[in-house]
This record gives C-alpha cells, sequence and structure tokens, in this order.
C-alpha cells in the first residue's frame, strides 16, 4: 500500500460556488503524479459532476479519493434524501433539481450518465431518508 | 531544457527580494534565495506579469534595440496594431507607418494584414469541420506555452496556424525578394512588439522552427523616437492596407468577432484564461466553436511594452477602425497551406510532475502531503515560495529545507532552547 495516496475532502453545500473544489485539488494532483491526462479528464469531470450533485440533492457530504498508480477510486457520501429509483436518475435527461439551479446551467439531467460515461466503474448505495454512496473508479488505460 | 530563451529577465542589482512577482506568478515559477529573484526558466511563460507588479523595476524584456536595424541592407518593420493605439487624437494609421519609415525602416506591412488572412483562414477551418473543438486561438504565445506546459488534454485544441506575426513576416520578406532581388539574409524583418512574450516567440518559437523576423523592438522603447518622427512630417505616404477586422486583434474580442459567427468566447488576463482553460478541461465549457485567449488584460493593447492604459488604447482603436473596410486581405492560392504549422504542439510533460518514474512521484507525493500539513498553511512567501504547498513541493525535489520556513524555524529554535534550558 505504500504506493496510494489518500485524500480527503469534505464538501460543503453552504456554498454553491465552491462546489468542483475537491474535484479541482485532486486533477491537480493527479497533475502533480505525472498521471495518465485522458485518466485525469475523466477523474475530474466525474468527480465534478458528483459533487454538483451532493452539493443541490444532499446537501454536501465528504469525499475519500485513494490514488493507485493505475487506478483512482472515489466514494462520494452524502446524508441525502437518498435516490429512489436508481434507473430513472440514470436517465439522460431526468433531473430533479430546482429551478434556481437550473438557472445556472446545472441540473440538465446529465449528471449520473456523465459519470457512468467517464469512468469504468460505478456503483450506487442508497436508502431513502438515510444517503447515498456513490462509488467511482478511473482505470488508467 | 534550460534551452529554452526566455524574454524576461531579471536586474539583479535592483531586485530586494520582496515577494510581490512571488505571488503574481501565474505558473509558480519564481522563487526567492538570498535576498534575490530567481526565475525557473522551465516553468516561465513570458507572461510579463512580474514586470508589471515589480515596484523596483528588477524585471525587464529584453527586446532589440533600433540599431539592430542596421545589420541589413533593408529593413522591413511590421508593427502590431496594439501600436496604433498608443497616440493621442490620431485618426490617420498612415501618420504612424511613415512615422516608422522616418526611424529608418524602408518598407513596413503592418501585423494587422496577416491578421486578416489568419482570421479568413481560421473561418475556412472551422468549415472544413476537421478540427478537434473548440478550437483555442494560437495567436498569444504565453497561452500558448502555458497549455503546452499545464493542460496535456487541450493541446489538440489550439489552432494549427502560424499567428499573425509569423505570416506577417513571411510574406513581407518573400514580397521584399521578388521586388528587389535581395537575398534573404540582406532583409531584416523586425517586429514592433507590445509584449515580451512575442519576444520569446521569436528566439524560440513554438510551432515552427525558425522564426520569419530577425528581431523585436519594444513599442515602449521606440515611443518617444516615433512620436517626435510623427511631429514633423511633411507628406503622409499611404501604406495602410488593413481593415476593421486587423486594426480589432488589437483588444481582446477582436480575433472573436472576425469568426464573423455567435459561438465564440474571448478571455483575458492570465489568471482569467487560465480559469477558462481549466473549465474547458473539464468540459464544462460547452457549445463554443471557437476561444480567443489574451495573456494580457486588455489583450495585446495591454502588453507590458506599450506606453498607454489598455483601455484607453483599445477605445482609440475603435474610433479608428469605425470607417475602414471590414477586411482588405484575402487569402491567395498557397497561402493557407503556408500558414499551417510545421510540427504539432506536444504536451512538455517534464514541467510540472514530480518525477518521471510513477512510483517514485507517489513517493514523493506521499511525503509532500506530510511535509505540507506540517506547514503553516498562511502562503506568506518569507521562505521565498509563493505557496506553502510549493514550499512543500521544493522540499521534497530537494530545492528547499524546512526550516527556510520562519514558523519552522521559530519552533526549532525554541525547541533547541528548551532543551538547553533542561539541561542547565
Amino acid at each position: 500500500m505504500s504506493n496510494a495516496i489518500h485524500l480527503h475532502y469534505e464538501v460543503s453545500a453552504d456554498d454553491f460556488t465552491r462546489a468542483g473544489e475537491a474535484s479541482g485539488s485532486v486533477k491537480k494532483r493527479l497533475k502533480s503524479l505525472g498521471y495518465n491526462s485522458d485518466a485525469i479528464r475523466r477523474v475530474a469531470i466525474a468527480m465534478y459532476e458528483a459533487e454538483i450533485n451532493m452539493v443541490i440533492h444532499a446537501d454536501g457530504g465528504y469525499c475519500d479519493v485513494d490514488i493507485y498508480p493505475d487506478k483512482v477510486e472515489v466514494l462520494l457520501a452524502d446524508k441525502g434524501p437518498g435516490i429512489p429509483d436508481v434507473d430513472k436518475a440514470m436517465q439522460e435527461g431526468f433531473s430533479t433539481a430546482p429551478d434556481n439551479v437550473r438557472n445556472l446551467g446545472f441540473g440538465a439531467g446529465m449528471g449520473l450518465p456523465n459519470i457512468k460515461k467517464y469512468t469504468d466503474e460505478m456503483r450506487i448505495e442508497t436508502t431513502i431518508g438515510v444517503g447515498t454512496n456513490l462509488y467511482l473508479t478511473v482505470n488508467v488505460k | 531544457m534550460n534551452t529554452y530563451f526566455h524574454s524576461v529577465e531579471m536586474d539583479i542589482d535592483k531586485c530586494c527580494g520582496c515577494t510581490n512577482c512571488l505571488k503574481r506568478c501565474p505558473t509558480e515559477a519564481i522563487r526567492v534565495h538570498d535576498g534575490k529573484a530567481n526565475i525557473l526558466p522551465e516553468r516561465c511563460i513570458d507572461c510579463g506579469e512580474c514586470i508589471r507588479i515589480c515596484p523596483h523595476h528588477a524585471k525587464k524584456a529584453s527586446s532589440s534595440p533600433l540599431s539592430d536595424i542596421n545589420k541589413y541592407k533593408l529593413k522591413i518593420a511590421i508593427p502590431a496594431p496594439a501600436l496604433f493605439g498608443q497616440f493621442n487624437r490620431l485618426d490617420n494609421i498612415d501618420i504612424v507607418l511613415t512615422g516608422l519609415k522616418k526611424l529608418g525602416f524602408d518598407r513596413i506591412f503592418e501585423v494587422s494584414r496577416a491578421a486578416e488572412l489568419v482570421s479568413e483562414a481560421t473561418r475556412e477551418l472551422i468549415k472544413e469541420n476537421k478540427l478537434k473543438k473548440p478550437i483555442i486561438s494560437s495567436a498569444c504565445p504565453a497561452v500558448v506555452r502555458l497549455i503546452k506546459i499545464r493542460f496535456p488534454e487541450l493541446c489538440n485544441n489550439v489552432m494549427p496556424l502560424l499567428a499573425p506575426i509569423e505570416v506577417a513576416a513571411k510574406i513581407a520578406r518573400k514580397e521584399a525578394m521578388e521586388e528587389t532581388g535581395l537575398k534573404s539574409k540582406d532583409i531584416g524583418v523586425f517586429f514592433i512588439t507590445p509584449c515580451a512574450a512575442k519576444v520569446t516567440e521569436i528566439h524560440s518559437p513554438n510551432s515552427i522552427k525558425k522564426s520569419a523576423c530577425d528581431g523585436a523592438i519594444a513599442i515602449s522603447q521606440i515611443y518617444p523616437e516615433l512620436t517626435q518622427a510623427m511631429d514633423h512630417l511633411t507628406e503622409i505616404e499611404p501604406i495602410a492596407e488593413s481593415g476593421i477586422i486587423g486594426i480589432g486583434w488589437a483588444a481582446s474580442g477582436g480575433e472573436s468577432a472576425a469568426m464573423l459567427g455567435e459561438k465564440y468566447l474571448a478571455a483575458d488576463g492570465i489568471e482569467n484564461v487560465i480559469h477558462v482553460l481549466e473549465e474547458l478541461e473539464d468540459e464544462h465549457i460547452r457549445d463554443v466553436d471557437f476561444v480567443e485567449l489574451n495573456a494580457c488584460s486588455g489583450g495585446c493593447v495591454g502588453g507590458v511594452l506599450t506606453v498607454e492604459n489598455a483601455y484607453v488604447a483599445r477605445a482609440r482603436i475603435q474610433n479608428l477602425r469605425k470607417f475602414l473596410p471590414v477586411s482588405l486581405n484575402h487569402l491567395k492560392s498557397g497561402y493557407l497551406d503556408a500558414m499551417k504549422w510545421e510540427k504539432e504542439l506536444e504536451f512538455d510533460a517534464d514541467i510540472f510532475r514530480l518525477d518521471k518514474d510513477i512510483n517514485k512521484a507517489f513517493e514523493m507525493m506521499s511525503s509532500l502531503e506530510d511535509i505540507y500539513s506540517g506547514l503553516p498553511h498562511l502562503d506568506c512567501g518569507s521562505c521565498g515560495a509563493p505557496t506553502c504547498r510549493a514550499m512543500a513541493e521544493d522540499i521534497v525535489k530537494g530545492r528547499a529545507k524546512e526550516t527556510d520556513c520562519i514558523f519552522k524555524l521559530k519552533e526549532k529554535i525554541q525547541s533547541v532552547y528548551d532543551q538547553l534550558k533542561n539541561t542547565i
């Protein structure tokens, strides 16, 4: 396990403008590691979408990132309302985002589909009223 | 790695070791050691921000003296359109161009003419739809260099066309050779430059083997002589051949307006440019075909080698071009191919990564995070690095030691003192 970097971020829901800070920080570190640039891009985009989701729907949470030479694993955990119908949430264009968020250009219903598109593995554990854990893996190809 | 030429230079006697440039440098390329600033050459993009901020004028941009033109039989000036915004109450560009002739130039070819050709070529390439979108302008060399060292995924988005200055130099030289019968080596082509990055681009081009320019003379350097010459003209020669599009390139937004489309974005000021590049890399910016980026606020009129306030100059440019035709220069056959890059823009991976060997880089990153967590996170710059994180990176790279941090040093002195006290 010597070759792993562990990072932890609190994702605050208080300030919407701070969403994307964790993914930005991870991106910077991956660049310092000389990581494969396609993998960096996929991690950054998937994490960003997930962070935005956490802020819009779940009142924030935390994010744990493990960087290995051949893959990046990310857990995004929140204590939000949970996702009632995961299959529906995975459909492109399906969104439950409120209008104020849509006015900023978010909430187009592309969050989860995009995350799936850019990651190699994606797993959702969700319980209504308890929260959601989103596990992501991006492999270096 | 240090073969790369830089136009930004230090006047070491004037440097007092303050942290102004350190904090302003967008690529964290400056360190202060032993009371003097040093530029890490591989990281410097020659944007000129340190020249702008230094209160002691210890940073300068090297450019050619006007006397350099005398090395050549035929002397050609290719002025940047930003030059035309430097003069109060100017209503005719020919006054500036005739003034340049009085300074000793035999021929003048405005870079704005070439800008119109680059605009037309860009529109052609967008129409052909073969380029990766969004297309990022290649005109600002500081931006291109920044992408080359920091944005690997965007290298292929940079428009593979020469900047207007190169196109102007090539055409001016070719025309002069044909019309005078002189050899290329007898002809000196000099760019009248608003910025340091263009000086660098002439000496170490990003995408061609050798620049067609022989040197760059700073606007600020020839300004006094030029205004004098302009004041004493007996006749004004009709030289200018640029339209609204070409002159408009002087300020931010001009190049993208020349795309004649709506799906463009123009950003200026190096920090804003970096934000846009980050957003482009993360694909947050969609539905845009063309991205114009200028390292200087306001665009080229904001270059560090200009004399006038960027926004005053921009307003003058707006006025000057008001009654001009839209464009006076158009592509001829063969032009487009001659304007293409000779080599692709290759990402320079070595600049920001910790080590070539990824396992070693992981070890360094682990110890970097450890060191960083022990630093005060004040980013005060007293250690000589711009931020605590940069300092931690310097330590793992062997460029600094922990006690360079004055807070760490204080802790250490305190602990030595406590130990001594206990032994007595």
